[in-house]
């Protein structure tokens, strides 16, 4: 099958195009530069005024795991303003807050994306993390399991085992959950708070093993540098939340010691404590020390006015943050000796002083970090908002005189906590591109995504140029994933089943020994049958795993 | 003859996964770390092979094309029982989208008991491996947890080793309103739970004593429901002073009018505890027949938990008007499906409409369903998942023999396709 994409106005900042009038062929799936002459092109697609960008990757979205399960089912009221109705091609289903998972692969489509990134994956609730996403349609998914409040970690810190041993149990379970990526929660702090500590700061030590989140941070950044991950280790930090983390922020910045770190919904992360209200922005702080050190990334969990539900793995904070359930109901659980869950419904209105200076600190961000390239664009989905919100966010990014029209309808003080109102910039069309494209696919790891080059898959969205970036972001022309055409002016026409990307970094086979031991001693299952097996997702002929490159390692 | 170790079960709950199997032909024999719940599970004979329209003999095709021609002529069709793996829980979800039935899994009447308090405040709730290593004090409330699962105490409590206790069988047992039905709970040092006997109907009432009581409270009265206030504030000083404690129950136990206030109260108790120096947890029984696999896959595929209708359209839930049962008795539905993969002894509800029957071969029936299509049993005849009480933890079922019997997700798959 012969594409042909013709006259369309090309951003890929993979292959360094921006904005040049370009036709572009797609053979059998990925792109070709110079299809055989004598081959007929089995369909050709004007897009001569169009906007053509490679479809977006999200790189941090709740969207698949047991903690989603949760949030559905706590909030069926949610769910019941927004039905989604079956077609003879889609099936039926609820959105909003937390969708069901086949609205989220259409409503995803709908707006151009292709790929989703689960960030909290726990080893034990792998099974249901990949059920759910190979139920989400179209797009391609993948995730970073969690380590730092597990026990057995924690028991191999204590006993001072060697970086190597480690190395192995981060690779042995990246293998068993079917990982592309590893992801840290409040380091330690889940498994603290089961010895009912209520907080830990970033050189607290938990009162059982005696270890600091700073030395668990140091471990895993380490391990996953020295097994070749592409991903760097993704950091929910400390004290997410809490007025004052800032400081808490810069620190761990600066005590990684220049390992590649990406830190996650930093927003939530950048508070001071300055002001009548004892609540202030640290963004132009945590901006700035993004921009001096190289090895830093971040994607922002901007926050969103109106309902949504939180779900996390940090219980330590989930569980001080309760008494703002809005509505009052939520959920914790401690998890199988290996992690856990919070959810908490939320309601971040723009008349809060908290909410609106939170929702200001998260543009700072956005709009003081440099280099587009070391920082993402998302909402945290669900946590800061659904991310069907996204072409609201990249309106306020790209819009100025929007972003502040929207400034001035928030809580009066807060307006006058944010230096927002005096930054000029303005987000491109380029730049977008390589925070939802470009740069999310190097920062995953993903080999042949996110590029229009020759040779990647043809993912590809078409937008409409349009003054209203809202408007041009939430309706494309077309989405193409791996070139089948899924969706024509912002309506799913035809769906598809994406593919899981994982790594698969090499470990000592010892490191299993031990391992049995201890599921044998302490656990609730055999440690053979702990491990998915590839079979799991692809017995069902729909599923597929593709595995990624890793660095050479030395 | 093959043996077959670290076999895990669909059957009990709470996924046992040390059974030890010998198959021989057809034939499966648990030799090892069998129970009264797994072993006549696994080892239940392959009786019907053949599918049957009205007591007949057909092939799998004829089958699968009268039921969908029952499906398609009914006006409000029901997908009953749901007591399968996960793959047949989403063949269920397609059939039901497709066709506009209610789905509803055959234990969400005791279910909803959870899924109310769940939904209108919410829990502090735990898994199997953190009791077995923190847990130095259980609270069982209205549930015979030997009788739930015979093997609970030996398997996470009275465990030799635990990563955080010293000696595990210096935890404390208490059993509120049922008592146990034998001695599991006796710990290896031979010390005997402690037992508070009242009626089932009487917990409400028992357990918003002991909140109360917790909440440091003034009670005047002396007893409550025949249980003496001191015992109970015995009790609540025992949970503030545990470490992790825990507060058991089965939703399915508590068969009385409003149990699910009950819930809500020893939930809500279990958030007080959070709140004074020390952690407690909640833990929730159940699993059985595939009902949290039911509930986990309803819900990422709907949003709602397993009772819910589809016949607008899109998803409808109401734990209360979907009521399989009811909406039969009332006339509300036309047809049946029902879905019962691992129990032979789980016969659909006697009702006076087409029936189709997708269950586990063996099925026995007062009255022969209009279509009878009988299938493997996952985790036996072919692979799978089923989650396990807690709800957290999926386990892997194995094929163990092969039988030539499709699954539950092949029929159910083609019934759809058929529609």
């Amino acid at each position: 099958m012969l594409l042909k994409l013709t006259g369309g106005t090309v951003y890929d900042p993979a292959s360094g195009i921006d904005g040049q009038v370009k036709t572009l062929f797609v053979l059998d799936g990925k792109f070709i530069n110079h299809p055989p002459t004598d081959m007929p092109v089995d369909k050709e697609y004007d897009l001569k005024g169009k906007v053509v960008m490679s479809g977006a990757i999200d790189m941090h979205t709740h969207i698949g795991g047991g903690k989603g399960n949760i949030a559905r089912m706590l909030i069926p009221e949610d769910h019941r303003n927004d039905p989604v109705y079956r077609s003879d091609i889609t099936r039926s289903g609820c959105g909003h807050a937390m969708p069901s998972s086949f609205t989220t692969g259409y409503r995803y489509a709908e707006m151009g994306y292709t790929a989703g990134f689960e960030p909290a994956i726990l080893p034990i609730n792998a099974r249901q993390a990949h059920m759910e996403m190979a139920d989400i349609p179209i797009l391609d998914k993948g995730g970073y399991v969690m380590l730092g409040s597990d026990d057995y970690l924690l028991r191999m810190l204590t006993a001072k085992k060697d970086q190597k041993a480690i190395n192995d149990y981060v690779a042995w379970t990246m293998n068993a959950a079917k990982a592309i990526g590893v992801k840290v929660v409040n380091p330690g702090g889940i498994n603290a708070f089961k010895f009912n500590q209520r907080q830990l700061d970033l050189d607290e030590k938990n009162s059982h093993y005696q270890v600091t989140p700073r030395e668990i941070l140091q471990v895993l950044a380490t391990a996953v540098k020295e097994i070749g991950v592409k991903h760097p280790l993704h950091v929910h930090g400390c004290n997410l939340g809490v007025p004052g983390n800032v400081g808490t922020t810069l620190d761990t910045i600066q005590g990684i010691g220049g390992l590649p770190m990406h830190l996650t919904h930093i927003q939530f992360h950048s508070y001071g404590t300055e002001g009548d209200f004892k609540f202030s922005s640290g963004g132009a702080a945590i901006a700035e020390s993004i921009n001096k050190n190289k090895n830093i990334t971040a994607d922002v969990g901007q926050i969103l006015f109106g309902q949504t539900i939180t779900a996390s793995g940090d219980t330590m904070k989930q569980h001080s943050n309760h008494s703002y359930a809005n509505p009052n109901k939520w959920v914790t659980m401690d998890i199988e000796c290996d992690a856990g869950c919070g959810v908490v419904p939320f309601k971040y209105r723009d008349q809060n002083f908290v909410n609106a200076l939170q929702w200001a600190i998260g543009l700072e961000i956005f709009l003081l970090v440099d280099d587009p390239w070391r920082v993402f664009l998302t909402t945290d989905h669900p946590n800061g908002a659904p991310f069907t919100t996204y072409p609201h966010l990249i309106r306020l990014l790209m819009d100025k005189s929007f972003r502040n029209d929207m400034l001035a309808t928030i809580h009066p003080e807060a307006q006058k906590m944010t230096t927002l109102a005096s930054i000029d910039r303005e987000y491109t069309l380029q730049e977008i591109a390589i925070l939802t494209r470009a740069g999310a696919a190097k920062l995953v790891g993903l080999d042949d995504r996110g590029s229009l080059a020759e040779g990647a898959w043809a993912d590809i969205t078409v937008y409409t140029e349009d003054a209203d970036r809202e408007k041009m972001f939430e309706k494309p022309d077309y989405v193409f994933k791996d070139g089948e055409l899924v969706v024509v002016d912002g309506k799913v026409v035809h769906t598809t089943w994406g593919t899981t990307h994982i790594v698969t970094p090499e470990w000592d086979n010892s490191v299993e020994k031990d391992l049995q031991k201890y599921f044998d001693r302490f656990m609730t299952m055999k440690v053979g049958n702990f491990k998915m097996s590839n079979d799991e997702i692809t017995e069902d002929g729909r599923g597929s795993l593709t595995a990624h490159s890793l660095n050479r390692v030395s | 003859m093959t043996e077959i170790t670290e076999v895990p079960s669909p059957f009990c709950g709470v996924g046992t996964d040390d059974l030890t199997v010998q198959v021989d032909g057809l034939s499966v024999k648990v030799t090892e770390n069998g129970c009264t719940v797994n072993s006549p599970a696994f080892e239940q004979a392959i009786t019907d092979t053949s599918a049957r329209v009205h007591g007949k003999d057909v092939t799998l095709e004829e089958a699968v094309t009268k039921a969908a021609d029952l499906l398609r002529a009914s006006n409000q069709p029901i997908m009953g029982g749901c007591a399968t793996d996960v793959n047949g829980m989403r063949s269920v979800m397609a059939v039901a989208d497709k066709a506009g039935a209610v789905v509803d899994n055959m234990n969400f009447t005791g279910a909803r008991r959870n899924f109310l308090a769940l939904q209108d405040t919410g829990w502090m709730n735990t898994t199997l491996a953190e009791i077995k290593n923190r847990c130095d004090y259980l609270l069982v409330v209205g549930v015979d947890l030997e009788g739930f699962s015979p093997r609970f105490f030996e398997q996470y409590l009275w465990n030799k080793e635990s990563m955080f206790l010293e000696n595990t069988s210096n935890r404390e047992i208490v059993y509120l309103g049922k008592a146990p039905s034998g001695d599991a709970s006796t710990s290896p040092a031979g010390v005997k739970a402690k037992v508070l006997e009242c009626a089932d109907a009487d917990l409400p009432e028992v357990m918003e004593v002991l909140r109360a009581l917790v909440k440091d409270k003034k009670i005047v009265a002396e007893s409550v429901s025949g249980i003496a206030t001191s015992e109970l504030r015995t009790i609540a000083e025992q949970l503030k002073a545990a470490k992790y404690s825990v507060v058991t129950w089965a939703a399915g136990a508590l068969n009385f009018d409003q149990a699910e206030l009950t819930v809500q109260m020893l939930s809500e108790m279990v958030k007080d505890i959070n709140t004074m120096d020390t952690r407690s947890s909640g833990f929730p029984l159940g699993g059985k027949e595939g009902d949290q696999t039911a509930n986990q896959v309803c819900g990422w595929t709907s949003a709602y938990p397993a009772r819910t209708k589809f016949s607008a359209g899109c998803p409808e839930y109401d734990p209360f008007l979907f009521d399989s049962n009811a909406m039969l008795d009332n006339g509300e539905a036309d047809a049946l499906c029902w879905v019962q993969s691992f129990n032979t002894a789980s016969v659909p509800p006697k009702a006076n409409v087409p029936t189709i029957v997708v269950a586990r071969s063996g099925m026995v029936f007062e009255k022969e369903p209009d279509v009878f299509i009988p299938v493997g049993t996952p985790g036996i005849d072919h692979t799978g998942h089923a989650y396990r009480l807690d709800s957290v933890v999926a386990i892997r079922l194995k094929k163990l023999r092969d039988s030539g019997l499709p699954s539950t997700a092949d029929v159910l798959n083609a019934i759809e396709q058929a529609l």
